[in-house]
Order: structure tokens, then C-alpha cells, then sequence
């Protein structure tokens, strides 16, 4: 079976017994057909669907990036741009909260580094417990579609940390499609941002980190 | 999600020194495209994109009794919709203020321009005249309607045609259209809104930055000649800021109307 | 003899169709869709949280279906705003598409579809429903299938496919009988309506007619979904 290729719902895939169902597929007699709309992928017998649009489907363990909306008595609620809201619990704040200083910690509009601990039919649950979790302090946010994350991460972080180095900004990706820079120059935040698009556009072309790297050099001889 | 209070102080700050994260002067319109004729069942109509914001306007006409106060003049009306298919942020129900003064602050700068002679649309004084319908939708709300709906109004305008009328049966031939253009004056009235967001002032902002306008001025003009003015959002304007305001709404106004030229013959 | 139709297409031609996605960026899915002059766009929001509350449904998610024909698309201007035919089409549409959708696991939310008919020459619910679909595919909502909309008429004796407002109007003979029907690819019925006058067995036939010609729309469909990605 070749891979890769558009499918939309109702369409058969692929053919055959020894073939299993896997996300964005159901399996019909012999037939394994797409549920979805995405990128048909086949890897030892498990055929999945590849989102390439969709809101975010969050997920336990995931780092995400999101937004105060709400101070109640015991915690935040954020919004995360997923179809829930979720929620963080004064307790899952690796300090002491005062019932009374919240708002102190953080207040409506603040953005947060937050990780999804638990989700069930009440809600998402957030931690900001470990490192590199906690309120945003400084740069900008960036959204892109949470599909293309794992294209702006790259194998083993290489996309995200070519355009680390090239614009000496701090990056941190949310899975749910927010991205924070912050660098020391905002050109130099501009630019990653930039770079950040560039790949969420382009996320279909190979060799693209050699691509982005080309289009850097062009950046920086302007 | 609105713009973070993060990302408006980035915004900001690069406003203080002189740039954009789109890389736009202060004073510069995103890409601006106008397609006219786009609907056929309308008397006119235009489509306008500002960069991503995109908007529809459509011209109807119909034979109605003219007001009591001007016997021989037609009659004019702005309508908007903003389309809950162009942003997350609006829904279905009655217009809200958004539209609603969206659609008054336009129809003040066409009508006092006196843009359309509504002393020709006289069919027969004291008992039929024609009504201009101006109809506008959102398509992708991405920053200032404001200003991509006044182009999108002219545009559409100009694009208009009189439909046939039958004196006898009293009767509009819709779908069967005069030669006759609807008739505008020659000065074509833009409607530039400025934006302050902090201490400084912009242009057709992205949505991004729209979300931290503090307040906005509309002006409807032609080379210089102001007839419509409206301040939105509850910000305040020095006195200085106002003059600003209004210098720079001249340079706009000359810069948009060269590069639209074209389209507004 | 049989009728010869204005536009000159044979009784069971479509009019020229055509479709594309992503043509609203603020949505998460959005398409237009057309059969010769009737122009349709949909956007499509969510999955996301259902309001007002008391709307929710707790065990599984609601697919909420609005279509609004812009003021100037028809020759007599529609004053701008909700409308009881257009109420009644939005939930029609809601049918026709709900059987497809797979959205039990997003309880208490909402995917909103919003159609809006920018030029009407008839059929405008069928390119409604067409643009409604691949809105939603291209949204990523999880569908267990496609569905395409047709109109099929009888104009005096005769089945058309895919009528234009002059054929709606036809009053010759027995008129015009209308009759919009949506099917899955796989070829499921799930949405008919009808106006007019016809015996059981022709009605019969022309849903057999429906069913080629949908298959027909689908593929047009396809393609646009196919060519999404430059």
C-alpha cells in the first residue's frame, strides 16, 4: 500500500484481512475506510488517518499553552482552544496559594505553560507543578493549527531547535497549537515567528529543514 | 481567542518604534483586491479583501413611496451583517451594536457625501421613487470591516445598473437591467478609520491588533472635503492626537485613492 | 415529445459544479460549492462548548446547521436576517448531513455550520447541503461518510436533473414538480423533500436519477478535498 495519501470520509483505504483499524479508520468487512479527512499512513498492518485540520484533541500528559479566563475560589479556568475548558486547581501549583491571592498569581487574561494531568467527563485538568511550567511572563504567542505541531517540533526537536539557534529565541510549543517566543530583540521573536509559519505552510514539502534552513540564510543576508 | 495582554504589549512596543509585526508602516493598507459584478442577481456588487478580512456588498433597488419631507428624492439604505460564518466571534440572533454602527457610520459617510443624486432616482414626485439598498456581509473577519466595507460600498456603486422599470404595470423588471449607471457625483467619498493603541496611531490593523485599540476614529472624505466622522471605543484623544488624526487621514486618503483608482472610474 | 430545457442541458445533465475548500481562514473547516449560478459558502465551527447550556445534550455532541441567503442573491431582495424557510432548510440540512456524523465523543458540544447563499438560480439548499459536507471533512470532523445533494424536477412529463429557478417556475403543462434529495456515498437516502404534482412510479424513477446524479456531486466534492493541498 503506498503511503500517504488524501482521503476523505467513506473512502476505502485499503484492502485486505491481515489490515487493523487505527485512529480515523473503521474497519468493514475486508475494508479499512477513512473517517476522516487527512493523510492515509500504513505502518506494519495499522492503518491510521493523519488529521491535517481540526480543532485540538487533548490529550493526558500533553504541554499545552492557554489563556485565564476565569478566577473562581478554589483555581483558573483556561481556555485552551480545545472544544473543553480546563481547569487548575490551586493545589497543583508547586507553592502555597492563599485562597484570597489568586489573583495575585494569576489573573484573567494571563497566559500559562500548563501540563494536562487528567481528563475526564467533567473536564481537563492542568498541573503547573514541574519545571518549565508556570505564567508567561514576557514575549508573544504565535497560533498555528495543533496538527502541524509535530512538524514545527521536527524529529527529535530538530525543526524547532534550528529555528531556536538561528534567532536565539526561547520557543516553548503547546501541543494544542499556541507557541511562545522570547527572545531578547523583537526582530529576532518577529523572525522565529516567521520561520514558525514558514513551516506550518510548507509542512507537506520533504526536506524541509534543509528548506528552512536556506530560508534563513536568505533572511539574514536582508 | 482575543489577543493576549503578552502579545499587545509586543505589539506595542514595536508600535514605539515605528514598525509592525507584518512589517507595515503605520500609514499602509495590507493588499487590497476588489472584484465587482460578483452576485448577478444584484444591481451591483463587490468583493474586497484587506489582507485577510474580506467582505461582500450588494446593491438592490426597488420602486417605493418616497418620504413625505423629500417627494422627488430616492431613498437610501445601509444594512451589515456580520456572518457568524466569517468569525467565531459573532452569532446568529438581531444585530448587534457591531453591525448596527457599522452600517450607520458608513451609511453617514455616502449619504452626507451625497455620493448617490437622489434627486435622479425620481420615478414620479410624491409617489414612486427608487430606494438603494446597501447591503453588507462579512465574509473573514480579520481586522477593520470598517474600512474594507466603505470601499466595498463604492465599489459596488459604481458597479450598479438601473433596472427597467414598467410605468404602466408599476413594475421593477428585476433581472432586466437599463443601460443606465446609477448616478453617483464624481467625487468618490473613502471612509478611513485611524486607530490608537497606545501612544501611537495605525491604520487597517490585523485583528491582532485591533483587539487593543483603545479608540478609533471613521472619517468619510473626499480630497480633503470631510462629511462623516465618527469616534469609537472608549479611549481618549489629546487634542494633538485629533490633529494627528486628522493629517494623517489626508495622506491615507491620497495613497488609497491613487492605488484604487482603477477600480473607482 | 420531450421537454427541451432553457439552458439547453439534457435532461439528466448537471449544471457546471464547482467546489473548494478553505476559502473562509477564521474556520476550522469551510468550503463553497456551486452548481452553475447558485453559489454556496459554509464554515464550520468546533467542536466546541454548546451554548446556551440548557442546548447541551449530555451523551453526545450536536451538529447545529444555519443557512441564510444573502439579500441580493435573488432578484427581490430578502431582507437581512433570520427567516422561517431558512430556519426550516437549516434543520432539513441538519438531517441530511446527521446521519454521517460521528460525534459521540464530544458530549456537551456543538459543531456549528453556517451556509450562506451569495447568488440563487435554485437548488440553493442542495449546494448548501454540498458545501455544508466538505466543510465539515475539511474541519476534520470524524464522518463515517460523504453526502451530496441534488434536485431532481419534473417539468410536465418529463424528469430533469438539477433544476434552475426558470425550471422551478415552469407552468406549462403539469409545471414543475421539485424535488431536492441528499444521499451518502454509499448510497443511503437522507434527506427528500417535494412541491408539486407526480405519480408513485415517477417518483420512484426519479429517485433512482437522484442517486446517479449524487454521484456525480461527490466526485466533485472529492476532487476538492483531494486538492486542498498544493
Amino acid at each position: 500500500m503506498s503511503n500517504k495519501k488524501i482521503v476523505i470520509p467513506g473512502e476505502v483505504i485499503v484492502s485486505g484481512e491481515k489490515y487493523l483499524p487505527g485512529e480515523g479508520t473503521e474497519k468493514k468487512d475486508n475494508d479499512i475506510v477513512a473517517i476522516m479527512y487527512g493523510l492515509s499512513e500504513e505502518t506494519n498492518e495499522l492503518v491510521k488517518v493523519i488529521p491535517l485540520s481540526g480543532v485540538y484533541n487533548p490529550r493526558r500528559g500533553n504541554v499545552i499553552i492557554g489563556k485565564v479566563n476565569n478566577v473562581t475560589f478554589n483555581g483558573w479556568i483556561i481556555d485552551i482552544t480545545a472544544p473543553n475548558s480546563a481547569f487548575l486547581s490551586l493545589t497543583e501549583v508547586p507553592r502555597y496559594v492563599n485562597k484570597d491571592g489568586l489573583e495575585e498569581v494569576m489573573d484573567i487574561g494571563d497566559m500559562v505553560v500548563a501540563k494536562i494531568w487528567n481528563i475526564n467527563k467533567r473536564g481537563i485538568d492542568l498541573s503547573i507543578k514541574s519545571r518549565g511550567l508556570g505564567k508567561i511572563e514576557e514575549g508573544m504567542i504565535v497560533k498555528i493549527n495543533s496538527n502541524k505541531v509535530p512538524r514545527v517540533i521536527g524529529k527529535e526537536g530538530s525543526m524547532v531547535n534550528l529555528i531556536k539557534n538561528e534567532t536565539r529565541c526561547n520557543i516553548t510549543i503547546g501541543q494544542n497549537g499556541l507557541i511562545w517566543i522570547s527572545g531578547d530583540k523583537i526582530e529576532d521573536e518577529l523572525l522565529a515567528k516567521k520561520a514558525v509559519l514558514f513551516v506550518t505552510e510548507k509542512s507537506f514539502v520533504e526536506g524541509l529543514t534543509d528548506k528552512l534552513k536556506e530560508w534563513f540564510e536568505k533572511e539574514n543576508k536582508k | 481567542m482575543k489577543t493576549s495582554k503578552l502579545t499587545g504589549d509586543r505589539i506595542k512596543e514595536y508600535l514605539a518604534l515605528g514598525k509592525r509585526f507584518d512589517g507595515r508602516k503605520l500609514d499602509e493598507f495590507r493588499e487590497i483586491t476588489i472584484e465587482t459584478g460578483v452576485s448577478k442577481n444584484a444591481e451591483g456588487s463587490a468583493r474586497v479583501k484587506m489582507g485577510k478580512t474580506e467582505v461582500i456588498v450588494g446593491i438592490k433597488m426597488n420602486a417605493s413611496t418616497p418620504y413625505p419631507d423629500s417627494p422627488d428624492k430616492g431613498n437610501l439604505m445601509v444594512t451589515a451583517e456580520l456572518l457568524p460564518l466569517s468569525s467565531s466571534r459573532f452569532e446568529l440572533g438581531p444585530p448587534k451594536i457591531e453591525s448596527i454602527e457599522l452600517a450607520r457610520v458608513l451609511d453617514r459617510a455616502i449619504r452626507e457625501s451625497k455620493f448617490i443624486e437622489l434627486e435622479k432616482l425620481c420615478i414620479k414626485k410624491g409617489e414612486k421613487v427608487w430606494t438603494v439598498f446597501i447591503d453588507i456581509y462579512s465574509i473573514n473577519a480579520d481586522g477593520n470591516l470598517l474600512d474594507a466595507a466603505g470601499l466595498g460600498i463604492v465599489a459596488a456603486l459604481k458597479n450598479s445598473k438601473i433596472p427597467k422599470y414598467d410605468k404602466e404595470k408599476e413594475e421593477v423588471l428585476y433581472g432586466n437591467w437599463s443601460d443606465e449607471k446609477l448616478p453617483l457625483k464624481k467625487e468618490v467619498p473613502l471612509s478611513i478609520t485611524i486607530y490608537k493603541i497606545g501612544e501611537n496611531l495605525i491604520i487597517d490593523p490585523t485583528q491582532e491588533e485591533e483587539d487593543i485599540n483603545d479608540a478609533r476614529v471613521t472619517i468619510g472624505s473626499h480630497k480633503g472635503v470631510i462629511s462623516s466622522m465618527q469616534k469609537g471605543n472608549s479611549g481618549e484623544l489629546s487634542e494633538e492626537e485629533m490633529y494627528n488624526i486628522l493629517d494623517m487621514t489626508e495622506k491615507v486618503w491620497k495613497d488609497l485613492f491613487s492605488s484604487m483608482e482603477k477600480y473607482l472610474k | 415529445m420531450t421537454i427541451k430545457r432553457f439552458d439547453g442541458r439534457k435532461l439528466d445533465e448537471i449544471r457546471k459544479m464547482s467546489a473548494k475548500v478553505g476559502v473562509v481562514p477564521n474556520a476550522d473547516g469551510s468550503a463553497m460549492f456551486s452548481f452553475g449560478d447558485t453559489i454556496a459558502i459554509a464554515a464550520v465551527y468546533g467542536p466546541k462548548k454548546m451554548h446556551p447550556l440548557h442546548m447541551q445534550n449530555p451523551k453526545k455532541g450536536t451538529l447545529r446547521f444555519t443557512y441564510n441567503m444573502l439579500s441580493f442573491s435573488v432578484t427581490d431582495r430578502i431582507r437581512p436576517g433570520p427567516s422561517r424557510r431558512g430556519t426550516e432548510i437549516g434543520k432539513i440540512s441538519e438531517w441530511a448531513i446527521d446521519p454521517v456524523l460521528m460525534i459521540d465523543k464530544y458530549p456537551n458540544n456543538v459543531v456549528d455550520v453556517h451556509v450562506n447563499i451569495l447568488q440563487a438560480n435554485a437548488s440553493t439548499r442542495c449546494a448548501g447541503i454540498n458545501a455544508g459536507a466538505l466543510a465539515l471533512a475539511h474541519a476534520g470532523i470524524t464522518m463515517k461518510d460523504m453526502v451530496s445533494s441534488v434536485s431532481i424536477g419534473k417539468l410536465d412529463k418529463d424528469l430533469v436533473v438539477d433544476l434552475s429557478k426558470k425550471e422551478e417556475d415552469f407552468e406549462e403543462g403539469e409545471g414543475a414538480t421539485d424535488i431536492p434529495m441528499t444521499f451518502t456515498n454509499n448510497g443511503k437516502l437522507t434527506h427528500i423533500q417535494l412541491d408539486g404534482n407526480i405519480k408513485t412510479e415517477q417518483l420512484k424513477e426519479a429517485v433512482k436519477l437522484a442517486r446517479k446524479a449524487c454521484k456525480e456531486v461527490y466526485e466533485v466534492q472529492k476532487k476538492a478535498l483531494k486538492e486542498s493541498i498544493k
